[in-house]
């Protein structure tokens, strides 16, 4: 699994990082995404899938 | 249940639509499904259209929420173009514009809602409605070629729409017979703030006073006020909200009132579910019926819509979330806001543009509110429903 991600397209919702907080978090000022992990490990990928899907701002690409 | 489901029907092509499809093929479910859409459009994402579309900073192609090859390998028929026009929940049938009956064993409805119109003058030039593409596109020329634009509706919709506007260089003047914009969103008191965002940058906000008409032959060229003033305008948005898109509907013996009506687990009728917009439901939590016009609801509901379709028959009880990004400031806001509860500062100050406020309703905080303090609202949103003592410690 692959992550990309669109940080013009983030509103800064952080509803990725409640799904997966071992993977996505925030920029303190304004909220935007933050990548900690491009590849994460199999036991991540469900929480992944979720946050991407979950995301109002289509803002997560995963590719598998 | 009453036996397999191997055809479903998802009438609507917007997030919600495109969702429930998706929940289903990750679910495991590997029958037939039909998506139908009235726009001609790829199912696409609406929140820019008032923002960057509107704005011209991204073409129509950046809001588009599945790439072709990614919506071939869901296996889905889409139909795009295409209306529903009447449902038979004993045959299980769907009749669309073409003619056509689409059989089905689940059904989700994700219509969405129909902006809400004024009595007369849409038929003039320059006057416009938001909600699809084509809406934001026709606006957008508009505004290149305008001068000063009229908003009629303060709510979050007409907001943002006034901010783009001033940034593109119009003089904007938002009116509502309300005493402050986003009442009905955010109360009286965070309202206040927001009409002076508007007004520091020099948007006209024009509160507690109604419209009486639009002004024009062909072409707009005013707004009568119930005062009798008269504001020019060439162009004119109407953003008075909207109702569900259940017209389709009428006749098909579900409960239609304000939006299909819904059990806990989104079922309108055996085999029928709906979600987004168009849903009202009863919501376990919060012991009410609710609807909620906001992005992050159309995703998580689909999402429940399509597990409950397939079996899971659980209760949908999410805390609400909506965002609105205005000029440079961003609210957010997780929970209910009733008109009766008081708000109080938990961090931060109005009057630096930067806070988070805590609407307190019988001693439980019903809802928390960020303006600018994106991460840190993410901590307090778990801190709605406790009570105000403990969240005080």
């Amino acid at each position: 699994m692959h992550i990309e991600i669109d940080e013009e397209k983030c509103v800064g919702g952080g509803v990725c990082v409640m799904a997966a907080a071992a993977v996505f978090d925030q920029r303190d000022e304004d909220g935007i995404v933050v990548l900690l992990d491009e590849r994460p490990s199999v036991e991540l990928h469900e929480s992944v899938r979720e946050a991407a899907m979950l995301c109002p701002a289509a803002a997560i690409r995963v590719i598998e | 249940m009453s036996g397999k489901i191997e055809r479903v029907v998802v009438v609507g092509a917007s997030v919600a639509g495109l969702t429930a499809v998706e929940t289903l093929r990750r679910q495991g479910f590997d029958g037939s499904i039909s998506l139908i859409g009235e726009e001609t459009y790829a199912p696409y994402d609406r929140p820019p259209l008032s923002k960057q579309i509107l704005t011209g900073t991204w073409e129509i192609d950046r809001i588009t929420l599945r790439d072709d090859a990614t919506l071939d390998r869901l296996g889905v028929d889409t139909l795009f173009g295409t209306r529903a026009v009447s449902l038979d929940p004993d045959e299980r049938s769907v009749e669309l514009s073409d003619g056509e009956h689409l059989r089905y064993d689940g059904l989700v409805i994700a219509t969405g809602v129909v902006p809400r119109r004024l009595p007369s003058g849409h038929e003039m030039a320059g006057v416009y409605v938001m909600r699809t593409i084509d809406d934001a596109l026709g606006l957008r020329t508009h505004l290149l070629a305008g001068r000063r634009l009229v908003v009629i509706g303060a709510g979050i919709l007409g907001c943002e729409v006034a901010a783009a506007a001033q940034k593109a260089g119009l003089e904007v003047c938002v009116v509502d017979p309300a005493p402050v914009p986003m009442l009905r969103q955010v109360g009286e008191e965070i309202g206040r703030h927001v009409a002076a965002l508007h007004r520091d940058n020099g948007v006209d906000i024009r509160c507690g006073i109604g419209v009486r008409r639009l002004m024009g032959d062909r072409s707009v060229t005013g707004v009568e006020l119930a005062t009798g003033e008269v504001l020019d305008a060439d162009v004119v948005l109407v953003a008075i909200g909207g109702f569900p898109a259940t017209d389709w509907l009428a006749g098909s013996g579900l409960t239609l009132d304000d939006g299909v009506v819904c059990d806990s687990t989104c079922r309108a009728a055996p085999g029928v579910y709906a979600a987004g917009d168009v849903a009202r439901w009863w919501h376990d939590t919060l012991g009410t019926y609710i609807r909620v016009e906001h992005r992050m609801n159309a995703t998580e509901q689909a999402i429940a819509a399509a597990t409950n379709l397939l079996g899971a028959d659980t209760p949908f009880t999410p805390v609400p979330y909506f965002w609105t990004d205005q000029y440079e400031t961003k609210i957010q806001a997780y929970g209910t806001f009733p008109a009766d509860s008081t708000v109080e500062i938990a961090l931060g100050d109005p009057e630096e543009g930067r806070f988070l406020a805590r609407y307190i309703q019988e001693d439980r905080v019903a809802g928390v509110l960020a303006w600018n303090m994106p991460k840190e609202v993410r901590a307090e949103r778990a801190r709605i429903g406790e009570s105000v003592e403990n969240v005080r410690l």
